[in-house]
């Protein structure tokens, strides 16, 4: 070790220790803070085996989770899919927290645990710290906190309720996960203490509503508030309502106290996860990007060897292989690429534009301060701005992306446009759309429901391009809607 | 800034409890794949995991969300090579499935999800429902697992182990035995040289005394930050070892009626009851001792071979068997150190007048030693039309219902066929429909 240290190496061969590791780690956070100048959450890296990992992906990347089938169902799928050798496991995982977990598996090599702190405990922290969507929208120093409570909170739902119905109400909730986020408004973040005062309190008010007595009492209604004026009925119960959950959780007829707090445990985790699946292409490429420019720095400084530079790469590589249209293995546009490539061309527009560049970036072709100008794009973008902004005609041509068009009815595919002079735009147009998470995901509102009537369930999912709901899944999450609602429920697709 | 934490050594199986909702959920396929695989094997390697399929269709999550095909759709795709703006590319004809993946390698249809069950999992939808009553009560559950135990410290483990009070003891000593000075005496040289520098007109004393405390409180700092308060020397961890939980003993007896009345078919019959039950008990304790006791008009202790093939001849006095399993009861296996479970076949024939004496000694001493008391009557098939009737029977027949409904761990059936085994061995041993509901 000491001919090592002599040599001024951070470490040398495959084999890592605790040693290694927080000698690398400093070096790493040296050149992020002084010399990219990230801005991170403290860490706390996490040395797990490939069953914790299993266990890390099966529950969605969180370090605990409440139980459910689902996730148990998870797990054997990637198991299986492990031990059969079609897929590898992920090097690490990141928790957006504060500190921020990130997971190194142990069976990494050195060099591999290097290239993941860089990546994970680096890049994707700043991202998580400064990102807006994040800042704005998630709540890292409560996260373990309340997914702590919530396991807690479920499991005794479990020994009051009973299992079955706990987990019929989390799989009637989890099929309306993706369709409640609040898009626009800011959730209210809820602290722990809250949280429990809520529960308390619906649970005292649980206990009052079973008195008899109560239910031969008409309430008393509003004055003022006529029960056949439609429009001041849905303005009263908050509709059109785009979080589903939300709305059931207030309104719905038939739930139970501890129901309509299990919907807002999915609803909460759901929200939690939509800064990230709006910001894929961007956290992929800060953390690609701060990876690649720490490590090659430090390879330069001569303080990783060329062997284990070559190992570097050569994942950093293959992570970054992007199959064409037309391979097997096309699973769709690689993330990482797309991000990598866009900020490594941010920092060489900033520093060595052509004429095309200074042509189509005038702000900042030539400027040389790459360093601020990622800065800022990575705290102030989500991914379909950040292409509709950044996607340069060089990254086009390099990836030869081209804009398909596929109408209902044609017996074509039309190729609407291409990686050249007339194609620019529309091709980034197209590109930037397709990471618009609104298109991506179907609008669909609650607009009506008559509580003193019939109590039917309204919703309506505005199709965009025609596009309709998978039938199936479109029945089986009804049902699960009904479940919940207690009362029937209409689904209307209209275009527009 | 940095962090570092070794999970490695966390306790493992933290996704059992979703496993097993999952197999819960699924639990129709995986109990007709556990069925055919014993209707499949032999009796002796029933044990032993399984593959299980389910269809896709059971275990959908569903959500809102777009159908694939439908509407106007545009995307971007890399790799152009030689497409221009305005070409049109020909769609693969409907239901060639274009894009669609290949046939699974392996022969598996995609539309099911396969896994694998564990051997303990098998043996639990083998089993299930057929606890034996009072089990839970002598024997541990899921007694086949290794227990956490203490076992010392450690100067390594995970964080969540940590020995506070002992490492806070061990920092103590260290810094008793480096002499760190404690931060009350750096306190007080502290207020001490502040008062010295406060005084109006500090004389030479005074001002040798702050020299002196100056250098002292030096000193002392230096050797503070020397001998940490804290030192990864001093940490220790409560150790863990992994502990085979021991396993209550049982013992089993058979016992059976061999006098000429039981032929070739009935004592096969008997045989096989004898091993379903021996199989469940060897699941739920590590030692199962067996004892054979085969009787006439009177009874002995004799081996495995003898008990199921040798010949008899002589009368018939139930009676005898029992007095005997208490014989050897009170020589060999003392019932607070053992569970006892007996299991009897008979063809109901009885010497007058010995039935009500079998009941004497079942309701007056037997019943209270055993877990379980299982009594089956082997009839004829022609019989068995006849004593559909389960008030009506032999003596011995009539003697025992008695006994069964006075001791809720007597149980008594009647079989027939081979085929009747299973369905009475569920039978015998299933929780009372009641219980389950309840419970």
């Amino acid at each position: 070790m000491a001919r090592v240290a002599d040599r001024g190496l951070l470490f040398s061969g495959p084999d890592w220790s605790f040693d290694t590791l927080r000698r690398t780690t400093d070096a790493i956070e040296a050149i992020a803070r002084t010399d990219l100048g990230l801005d991170c959450y403290p860490n706390q890296i996490e040395i797990i085996s490939t069953e914790q990992m299993l266990d890390a992906y099966s529950s969605t990347g969180m370090p605990l989770m409440y139980k459910h089938w689902s996730f148990g169902k998870a797990f054997i799928h990637h198991e299986r899919l492990y031990r059969k050798g079609a897929r590898g496991l992920a090097y690490e995982i990141v928790i957006n927290s504060n500190p921020c977990i990130s997971y190194c598996l142990e069976e990494n090599t050195m060099p591999m645990q290097a290239l993941v702190i860089a990546h994970a405990a680096f890049g994707h922290n700043h991202f998580f710290k400064n990102n807006h969507l994040f800042r704005q929208w998630t709540d890292p120093d409560g996260i373990l906190d309340y997914l702590e409570y919530a396991r807690g909170f479920l499991k005794d739902c479990e020994d009051r309720h009973g299992a079955r119905a706990v987990e019929r109400t989390l799989d009637a909730a989890h099929s309306l996960m993706s369709a409640s986020v609040f898009r626009h408004r800011r959730p209210p973040q809820p602290s722990l203490r809250e949280e429990r005062l809520r529960e308390e309190r619906r649970l005292r008010e649980e206990e009052a509503a079973q008195h008899y007595l109560w239910s031969r009492i008409e309430p008393a209604r509003a004055p003022g508030l006529p029960e056949t004026d439609a429009a001041e009925r849905r303005r009263a119960l908050g509709l059109p309502e785009e979080n589903i959950l939300y709305f059931l959780e207030r309104h719905s007829p038939s739930l139970a106290p501890w129901q309509r707090q299990a919907l807002r445990i999915v609803r909460n985790i759901s929200q939690y996860f939509y800064p990230q699946r709006q910001t894929q292409v961007m956290n992929e490429g800060c953390a690609c990007f701060t990876h690649f420019h720490i490590l090659n720095r430090l390879h330069a400084e001569g303080r990783i060897e060329d062997g284990a530079m070559l190992e570097i790469l050569h994942s950093h590589t293959s992570v970054l292989t992007q199959p064409d249209f037309d391979s097997p293995f096309y699973g769709g546009i690689n993330p990482y690429t797309l991000g990598f490539a866009m900020m490594q061309d941010i920092r060489r527009i900033c520093e060595q534009p052509t004429a095309e560049d200074r042509d189509w970036f005038p702000a900042f072709a030539g400027s040389g301060d790459w360093r601020a100008l990622l800065g800022e794009a990575w705290a102030n973008f989500r991914d379909e701005s950040f292409i509709q902004q950044f996607l340069s005609p060089k990254v086009m041509r390099d990836l030869r992306l081209f804009a398909v068009t596929d109408t209902e009815g044609e017996d074509v595919v039309r190729v609407s446009a291409i990686h050249d002079e007339g194609g620019y735009h529309a091709v980034r147009d197209a590109l930037a759309r397709s990471y618009d998470l609104s298109t991506r995901s179907p609008d669909i509102e609650v607009i009506d429901a008559d509580l003193a009537g019939d109590r039917l369930l309204r919703l309506r999912h505005r199709m965009r391009n025609g596009i309709p709901l998978d039938a199936r899944d479109r029945e089986a999450t009804l049902g699960c809607l009904r479940h919940l609602w207690g009362y029937d429920v209409a689904l209307e697709e209209v275009t527009g | 800034m940095s962090h570092f934490i070794d999970r490695r050594l966390n306790p493992k199986g933290r996704n059992l409890g979703n496993r097993r909702r999952f197999i819960g959920r699924v639990k129709q396929h995986v109990k007709e794949a556990v069925d055919a695989s014993v209707r499949r094997r032999a009796i002796a390697d029933i044990e032993g995991g399984d593959k299980v399929a389910v269809p896709r269709d059971s275990l959908l999550e569903p959500s809102f969300r777009h159908a694939s095909e439908g509407g106007k759709r545009e995307g971007v795709l890399p790799g152009n090579r030689a497409y221009r703006a305005g070409d049109e590319i020909p769609k693969p004809p409907a239901g060639a499935g274009g894009a669609g993946r290949q046939g699974a390698p392996d022969g598996e249809g995609e539309d099911d999800f396969v896994f694998a069950i564990s051997r303990d999992e098998f043996l639990d939808i083998f089993f299930e429902d057929l606890e034996l009553p009072d089990l839970v009560k002598r024997t541990l559950e899921g007694a086949a697992v290794q227990k956490n135990r203490r076992a010392g410290i450690s100067v390594t483990g995970s964080p969540s182990n940590l020995d506070l009070s002992r490492t806070m003891r061990n920092a103590l000593g260290r810094r008793i035995a480096l002499k760190r000075p404690r931060d009350a005496d750096v306190e007080a040289l502290r207020a001490r040289l502040f008062e010295l520098e406060m005084r109006h007109a500090p004389d030479e004393a005074d001002r040798a005394e702050r020299r002196r405390i100056e250098a002292e409180l030096a000193e002392a700092l230096r050797r503070q930050k020397r001998v940490p308060y804290l030192d990864p020397l001093d940490v220790r961890y409560r150790h863990f070892e992994p502990h085979p939980e021991p396993r209550a003993r049982a013992v089993m007896f058979c016992l059976m009626d061999v006098s000429a009345s039981m032929g070739a078919r009935e004592k096969d019959l008997a045989k096989r009851f004898f091993v379903l039950l021996h199989l469940f008990l060897t699941r739920r304790y590590d030692t199962v001792d067996l004892v054979f006791i085969r009787h006439t008009h009177q009874a002995s202790e004799v081996d495995e071979d003898t008990f199921f093939h040798a010949r008899e001849t002589g009368g018939t006095v139930v009676s005898t068997a029992l007095v005997e399993m208490l014989k050897v009861v009170e020589d060999r296996y003392p019932p607070s150190e053992w569970n006892i479970y007996a299991a009897q076949a008979s063809d109901g024939d009885n010497y007058q007048g010995d039935s009500l004496r079998c009941a004497e000694l079942l309701d007056g001493a037997i019943m209270k030693l055993c877990q379980y008391f299982a009594y089956v009557e082997i009839i004829g098939e022609a019989e068995a039309q006849i004593l559909r009737d389960q008030t009506r029977g032999t003596e011995l027949w009539m003697g025992y219902r008695g006994v069964a409904n006075r001791w809720p761990n007597f149980a008594m059936r009647r079989i027939a066929a081979p085929g009747e085994i299973y369905p009475v061995f569920r039978d015998l041993f299933s929780r009372r429909e009641k219980e389950a509901q309840d419970g």
